[in-house]
């Protein structure tokens, strides 16, 4: 996959550290690791690779992400 | 054979060779009910405290591989699924863990393939015959459907644990800690891919890093293209019928021998355009410069442009040399284009992004193309 990427800067891909609890469930359903647990807090490692599937949005508990591409 | 004496219906019954065909050895399963008929993936029943559950076969067979075949070429894609509902496979108990899946018929079958020698419940949920991520991503494949799939099949009475392992990509439709809230059931995401479940199971339900991410190999770009043909057969056939039409325009203001001489020429070319945009763009993604498919869909549609005007024994002229190399370079960045709709990477944002710049340029080439080869019929 590394050879295979995407446009650049495009995600809408927003995450607020203040909000997160460091579970974890972001770096587990991500198919891209865009995510890593830092210092007990989700940070975003690889933001380019973000192709918006939602599903760390969806699985998040405590609201901390967001993404909201458009009808694409 | 004995002579009928006029009573006997059955003449040959005492003989060695009879005529009824051989004697049958196969007792009709007890499982069997009238007006059903088992499927072929389908080994016998286990027998559990809410009723028989069918067993999963982990073998394909003959008739599987060749509906695969076809599905993969787009033929009877969209009514390719199999019944929802708890399925096991091996020798599953009250202990063994619980693996959720679409019944999308091709998503099933590669499940099972990957499941020699595991005990499990499969836990099929409706999404209509579509696979778990695209499912996950249109909400079929859903918290609503999971709950609804868990009480329906009452799983909570054929397992004592309370814990349901979700394919990674799943997780785009669902909310984990809603699931537990609504069915009493943890969701576990396991791999993203069937083939790693053995080893995550055996690693006490814990993926490493490659078993998170998706690949797009070779292999698995070009297993897609016979899809991207058949999707573009149907517009393919129609441009034919206004090329020829097109090309009928010239100094006789139309003329049939006209249409069938040049339109001859637009055909392979058509081909050509379909060919690099829909079989070489996405074979060869990684290694053709630009990150925007519409681009690379330019690269790979100028080069086989060249390689196709150069190919021409007869020279139809400059005007008509330029309009065939944009049009084949139109197709190709076109379907190229369309290839991001395959791609397990290609964010909507961006798509968005180039759709918006290249579908102009895509339009604006086929018109000066269109305007070139009827200017150069004179």
């Amino acid at each position: 996959m590394e050879n295979l990427r995407y446009i650049d800067d495009v995600s809408t891909l927003v995450l607020d550290q203040d909000k997160c609890i460091g579970c974890g469930l972001c770096t587990e359903v991500c198919p891209h690791n865009v995510f890593e647990l830092q210092n007990g807090k989700a940070e975003i490692v690889d933001f380019n690779a973000c192709m918006e599937c939602g599903a760390c949005v969806n699985n998040c508990p405590s609201n901390a992400l967001e993404v909201s591409p458009g009808v694409g | 054979m004995k002579e009928s004496t006029g009573v006997s219906i059955m003449p040959t019954m005492n003989d060695t060779q009879t005529c009824c065909g051989v004697e049958p050895k196969n007792v009709l399963a007890d499982y069997e009910k009238p007006g059903y008929t088992l499927c072929s993936f389908i080994e016998n029943f286990i027998p559990t405290d809410i009723g028989p559950i069918p067993k999963i076969k982990t073998k394909m067979e003959k008739k599987d591989i060749k509906a695969t075949i076809l599905v993969r070429t787009g033929i009877g894609r969209d009514n390719y699924k199999i019944a929802p509902g708890l399925y096991g496979i091996g020798s599953p108990d009250k202990t063994s863990e619980v693996l959720v899946t679409a019944n999308f018929k091709l998503t099933f079958d590669h499940l099972r393939r990957e499941l020699n020698n595991i005990n499990a419940w499969i836990l099929v949920l409706d999404t209509r015959g579509v696979n778990v991520w695209c499912a996950a991503g249109k909400g079929t494949f859903s918290t609503k459907e999971l709950v609804k799939r868990i009480k329906l099949s009452s799983l909570e009475k054929v397992v004592d644990h309370k814990r349901v392992i979700l394919p990674q990509l799943g997780a785009t439709g669902i909310t984990a800690r809603e699931v537990k809230k609504e069915s009493g059931f943890r969701v576990v995401y396991g791999p993203v891919r069937a083939k790693d479940i053995p080893l995550f199971l055996e690693n006490n339900r814990k993926a490493d890093k490659k078993m998170r991410m998706v690949t797009f190999d070779f292999i698995e770009r070009l297993i897609l293209t016979p899809v991207e043909l058949n999707v573009v057969l149907k517009p393919a056939i129609i441009t034919t019928v206004i090329l020829f039409l097109l090309s009928g325009f010239g100094p006789d203001i139309f003329s049939f021998s006209n249409a069938i001489q040049r339109g001859v020429i637009l055909i392979p070319a058509l081909f050509v355009g379909i060919f690099a945009g829909a079989v070489f763009t996405p074979a060869m993604l990684p290694y053709i410069p630009f990150k925007k498919f519409a681009a690379k869909g330019i690269i790979s549609g100028s080069a086989f442009a060249i390689l196709f005007l150069l190919s021409l024994s007869s020279i139809p002229g400059t005007a008509a040399y330029i309009s065939l190399f944009l049009f084949v370079m139109a197709i190709s960045s076109n379907l190229s284009m369309n290839f991001t709709g395959a791609t397990p990477f290609t964010s909507p944002s961006g798509v968005e992004k180039e759709m918006k710049q290249f579908i102009p340029v895509q339009v604006i080439s086929i018109l000066l193309s269109t305007g070139l080869w009827i200017y150069s019929a004179f």
